[in-house]
């Protein structure tokens, strides 16, 4: 039986209670259905978005001992933990900068990621320069834009001693177009 | 006997196959619907190898920092099997991909998004994305090296969307950096939602393709008129139709065939694709590549001028998707005979000529220094002592040979100077060197007047041998 035989052999059908009753079940229907979605969707979506909004973290890590860096013209390869991994990242919670001791203790370090579209750069102490393998982005050893796409820089970190340890001021990953903070730079 | 139709006769009542299944099978199909259309149902088979062998790799496969790379190595050399699987979850991407263009493709030529088969058009471009998304987070769920500085890439091209861009990337990161929560995030897109979708698009694309019917072939007689195309169609499909099954549908299922075999092959002569080193964000002797349907796009990135690069990068995918989506509107009445509509064909032949072009300068990657280069043999340089051999050697030591090419050694980034010799004076060399130039670095301030002078001496001696053309 389709619901308009239904709704004629119960007499319902020009009812004017009836109507209303639908139109009520109508709306109570569509709206517990949206406030069932609201309470399955709504949590999600701020599981989801916990990274996007949480306070970004900068600590400083260790990288070596003072001696462990001669006062010379090259780069050298600093590996070190990034601010928050999860305890699940192995590997992945490492990241890379390239770090020159200028003085006793003066330091000049960059991060590893090219300002064009974020490829790992490598520093050639031959020609003095950083080269990108991606796009062909070339910086030199200041850390300008030799040749090549990038738009900026490579990204300055802080790097400062501490009791004969030198330590590098984590940052998040250097976004080409969002400029850090000016006391990052 | 009795017993066992009797048992096929309750499930067949109660499942309703025959009032519901059998005549969608049996739908009315054009006579003429041959090996053209073909691509379509092939794709979905390249789905099905995707769905079977993706829950065979994600029974061993751990969405882990270090873990994925050697649940992946696992799978490639330990596992029974593994290496089969792996490559034919690899080949049989690669299948999707490209079966998925040509269908679009042929349709394309066939005008067949015309009325009434719009939504058919948009739902496939729909599905098109999903896929090429696929294709995509695949790459990086092999998580070595290539797959980490893959990511880093492609958040760095979100972050240049503008107001939201630090939090679009930051929401790829799961985080601040790449890192264990980009993974699991990649993983989940790759597992749940975009299947999801593209099972949903699917569905809503044969929905609707049993309710406009598979389109005829074009004629030239015959253009698209919505005023009477139905009433037209009805009549040609009672007059000249045959039922999909098992008339039209054994060459989908031939073609398939062919396609699923094909997987099966490059899965066991050509093996899994090999996995490059750990996903260290550390290690910078990596060279991050994406997979070779993408390298067109990769070469369009690498040579575009800087002042246009942040507005292709985010408004070409764009603007595509819309293009493509926007097709039927543009016109989806009259003529769908490519003889009638030969602009059609010219997209076609220099779309995929584009993109065989695109694909071979991408492999080449000619913008990008060249760092496995090795210094310059005595033979080429010409000499075994004196500064015109310092000089040659110094063009290695000092990165000349990363993107200059001189006699069969070196980069391509730069100009050829194996006749350079011949083309430029010292004093312009010198000017050259020091100063640098489009695209080149200056050198003054990392090189001494000695080694240019070296340098400058070895390029004066690179000429064609029957030269006489003295050096200044």
């Amino acid at each position: 039986m389709n619901p308009e035989s239904q709704a004629e052999s119960s007499g319902c059908d020009a009812c004017e209670q009836c109507d209303q009753r639908r139109s009520f079940l109508t709306k109570l229907t569509l709206g517990l259905s949206g406030l069932i979605g609201a309470i399955m969707v709504l949590p999600g979506v701020a599981f989801i978005l916990g990274p996007v909004v949480k306070k970004k973290k900068e600590v400083w890590r260790p990288i070596g001992s003072l001696d462990d860096f001669k006062i010379d013209d090259d780069f050298s390869l600093v590996t070190y933990e990034d601010p928050s991994p999860v305890p699940w990242s192995g590997v992945t919670a490492k990241s890379g900068a390239w770090v020159r001791r200028i003085s006793d203790t003066e330091f000049k370090a960059f991060s590893i990621t090219c300002r064009h579209l974020g490829c790992p750069v490598r520093w050639l102490s031959g020609p003095e320069l950083f080269m990108c393998p991606c796009h062909g982005g070339v910086y030199y050893k200041d850390g300008t834009v030799a040749a090549g796409p990038p738009p900026e820089p490579l990204h300055t970190m802080q790097i400062r001693v501490v009791k004969g340890e030198v330590e590098i001021k984590t940052i998040p990953v250097p976004l080409t177009t969002t400029p850090l903070k000016e006391s990052d730079v | 006997m009795k017993r066992i139709k009797k048992i096929w006769h309750w499930i067949d009542d109660r499942s309703g196959y025959s009032d519901y299944v059998v005549p969608l099978m049996k739908h009315i199909v054009p006579r003429d619907a041959r090996w053209w259309y073909v691509f379509g149902s092939a794709t979905l088979t390249a789905f099905f190898v995707q769905v079977l062998t993706g829950i065979c790799l994600a029974m061993v496969y751990v969405p882990g920092g270090d873990e994925a790379y050697m649940s992946l190595k696992y799978i490639t050399e330990t596992a029974f099997m593994g290496h089969i699987i792996r490559g034919m979850h690899y080949y049989g991407a690669s299948a999707m991909v490209m079966l998925t263009v040509m269908h679009m493709m042929q349709v394309y030529l066939h005008a067949t998004y015309k009325y009434p088969r719009e939504m058919n058009w948009m739902s496939g471009v729909v599905l098109m994305m999903v896929v090429l998304g696929m294709a995509f987070s695949g790459q990086l769920l092999r998580w070595d090296d290539n797959g980490v500085w893959s990511v880093m890439v492609a958040s760095e091209m979100a972050a240049r969307v503008p107001f939201i861009g630090s939090w679009l990337s930051h929401f790829i990161f799961g985080g601040e950096t790449v890192g264990g929560s980009t993974l699991t995030r990649f993983y989940v897109f790759h597992v749940f939602i975009m299947p999801a979708i593209i099972f949903a698009g699917i569905g809503l694309h044969m929905v609707l393709l049993l309710r406009h019917g598979v389109s005829e072939m074009p004629n030239v007689d015959q253009p698209v008129d919505p005023a009477t195309y139905r009433e037209d169609y009805e009549a040609r499909l009672k007059k000249t139709g045959v039922p999909f099954w098992p008339d039209a549908m054994w060459r989908d299922v031939v073609f398939s065939t062919v396609v699923v075999v094909g997987i099966l092959l490059c899965a066991i002569f050509f093996g899994a694709p090999s996995l490059s080193t750990p996903p260290n964000p550390s290690n910078i002797h990596s060279n991050p590549m994406p997979d070779w349907y993408f390298w067109w796009y990769f070469t369009i990135l690498s040579t575009l001028p800087s002042n246009l690069e942040t507005w292709i990068i985010l408004g070409s995918p764009v603007l595509g998707f819309l293009i493509l989506l926007l097709v039927p509107f543009f016109s989806n009445k009259g003529h769908r005979a490519p003889s009638k509509r030969p602009w059609s064909v010219g997209i076609i032949v220099f779309g995929v000529t584009s993109f065989v072009l695109l694909t071979i300068y991408g492999y080449y990657k000619p913008w990008s220094p060249d760092f496995g280069v090795t210094p310059l043999p005595e033979s080429v340089i010409g000499v075994s002592e004196g500064p015109v051999f310092e000089g040659g050697n110094l063009v290695y030591k000092k990165g000349c040979l990363y993107c200059h090419h001189i006699d069969g050694h070196g980069g391509h980034r730069g100009p050829v100077l194996s006749n350079i010799g011949q083309k430029l004076t010292r004093q312009d060399l010198t000017i050259r060197i020091m100063n640098g130039g489009y695209n080149m670095p200056s050198f003054a301030g990392s090189m001494s007047s000695e080694d240019l002078s070296h340098i400058v001496d070895f390029l004066l001696t690179r000429k064609e041998e029957d030269s006489t053309e003295p050096a200044q």
